[in-house]
């Protein structure tokens, strides 16, 4: 009797240790996922005034435009929090797809090997971004989910897990999916 | 992406990993020791003064020799092919097409949560990929100069994936044993082929020369059955080695643009990449038939890839590229109608 208890309590304890060891690991799965962003971000901020200075002789007179890169720059390299950097990471993105767009107007900016390489770097950037982002918020969903289902859920207070902060699409502009809405304008709901 | 389903794959791939090798030892095993019986057998009714085979040290050398191949190709194998290929690994981007491909990469590495593998371009301008390294660690990846002529950058993007699908499921371990496996079966046949035409003869007449004095009949008829087995295997191990490394590959190439698509989000990509690729349908002349298996398309521009049934399901080294495009389509198509409903719903 003595000794089914204890096989019992070893097998709970051995339990117990995996389970803490199981969320830890993905605990610092989802920080290091968040730091693979934050390099990106990094790179993102520091490629931009390269841009913009390489740019700027010939649209002069998009000063505005500039500008607006430059400012969502600066509000994105000082936010800090999931939230807050999302919301600015994501004008910022708006604003270069802007740019980019004017850039199209202008023969010698977009024959400029200068121009081009930047243009390439930035969206390899922001495909970087982009899948840091879903590595991310898969790991911090996995790691979301062991934390909340039964039975890991009742170590989670021991490995002082909580959930994790998901990255959400900030705008609607990268929200949207163009579709072809081939159906009559639904009248206003009466 | 379910964590588990992708854990299941790579314990399987490492298993069938272990069986490869096994299997690869035990059939050199045979070779060797079936040899030695045979000449055990052969020579057993010999004159006292003759010779008599009793240690079995062709079976010895046989096995120490697979077992040093099994631990070359695991330490080498992934250096043997690219090196058969003829690429070269790009360190410094040197054009803006390179510097693209550098990039890609980057960015499905991050994808796929695995560290950057080596980058190679092979010069050959039929479009072609492929992937080596026995694990995410030591992965490579190699394409064509024409790959990189051909796609534009999504479509770069959508290989690239299918490649790193490739490194993160365990399959380059798998395919890269394979392809040393079956080189060195192959070059193993035709040198005991060699030698057995060389001195067969001398075989034969040492078996007359002893039934012929014994008063008998067709010398000893077990050590002739287990001889024509062994000869049967020699005749027939190129094939079979072929044929599994064939039968491996197809499996994995729908995994492997299932999961890529998941990476990227973007199967359509993929899928007019494939489409790219097979009508660009010359051979990829550095590439060799024992790293057929590797690439992303079949590189022999063999008919049979593109065959449905029978002869496609055992000869092809890959699905027909017509199946594999309607696959990732059918994925693209469930993407837009998900993206459409939500647009609805908001």
């Amino acid at each position: 009797m003595g000794l089914i208890l204890l096989l019992v309590i070893v097998v709970l304890a051995l339990w117990i240790v995996g389970a803490y060891n199981g969320l830890i690991t993905l605990k610092n799965r989802v920080v290091n996922a968040w730091k693979q962003i934050d390099v990106q971000l990094k790179r993102r901020h520091d490629l931009i005034p390269n841009l913009v200075s390489t740019v700027k002789g010939s649209m002069d007179f998009e000063r505005s435009t500039l500008e607006a890169v430059i400012s969502a720059r600066n509000k994105a390299v000082s936010a800090t929090g999931v939230q807050a950097t999302a919301k600015a990471e994501g004008e910022l993105t708006q604003a270069l797809g802007r740019l980019f767009a004017l850039t199209e107007n202008y023969p010698d900016l977009k024959s400029n090997q200068n121009v081009l390489q930047l243009q390439e770097e930035l969206t390899s950037t922001e495909n970087k971004i982009s899948f840091a982002r879903q590595l991310y918020n898969d790991t911090a969903t996995e790691y979301n989910t062991k934390q909340m289902t039964f039975p890991t859920n009742l170590v989670s207070g021991l490995a002082k897990a909580s959930p994790a902060e998901l990255w959400e699409i900030q705008d609607a502009a990268e929200r949207a999916v163009p579709t072809v809405d081939l159906s009559m304008p639904k009248p206003p709901a009466a | 992406m379910s964590d588990t389903d992708l854990f299941a794959q790579q314990d399987a791939n490492r298993r069938r990993s272990v069986w490869l090798v096994a299997g690869f030892i035990i059939f050199f095993a045979w070779v060797g020791f079936g040899g030695d019986v045979a000449f055990a057998l052969l020579t057993r009714d010999a004159a006292p003064g003759g010779y008599h085979h009793v240690i079995p040290f062709i079976g010895i050398v046989a096995t120490l020799i697979a077992g040093g191949i099994c631990w070359y190709s695991w330490r080498f194998g992934a250096e043997r092919v690219l090196w058969a290929t003829g690429a070269w690994e790009i360190i410094e981007p040197a054009t803006p097409e390179q510097k693209q491909l550098v990039n890609v990469v980057e960015e499905m590495a991050i994808a796929a949560g695995l560290p950057k593998p080596r980058i190679w371009l092979v010069p050959d301008d039929d479009p072609n990929a492929f992937a080596t390294g026995r694990d995410p660690a030591t992965a490579s990846i190699a394409v064509t100069e024409g790959l990189l002529h051909t796609l534009n950058r999504e479509e770069l993007q959508g290989v690239v994936s299918h490649e790193m699908a490739h490194i993160r499921n365990f399959d380059t371990r798998l395919m890269t044993l394979l392809a040393a496996m079956v080189g060195s079966i192959a070059l193993m046949s035709d040198g005991l082929g060699r030698i057995m035409r060389g001195g067969g003869v001398r075989v034969s007449g040492g078996g007359s020369r002893s039934s012929g004095r014994s008063g008998g009949k067709g010398g000893n008829p077990l050590g002739l059955i287990v001889l024509v087995l062994w000869l049967l295997t020699l005749i027939v191990a190129p094939i079979v080695s072929r044929l599994l490394a064939m039968a491996v590959s197809r499996k994995r190439e729908y995994l492997a643009d299932a999961t890529g698509a998941q990476l990227t989000r973007n199967p359509g990509a993929l899928a007019s990449a494939l489409e790219k690729l097979s009508a660009a349908a010359e051979p990829t002349r550095k590439i060799t038939r024992g790293a057929a298996h590797l690439c992303i398309v079949d590189p022999t521009g063999s008919a049979l890839s593109n065959v449905e049934g029978f002869l496609g399901d055992v000869f092809a080294s890959h699905p027909p590229i017509a199946q594999r495009v309607i696959r990732l389509k059918g994925m693209a198509y469930q993407d837009v109608k998900r993206a459409g409903a939500q647009t609805q719903t908001a």
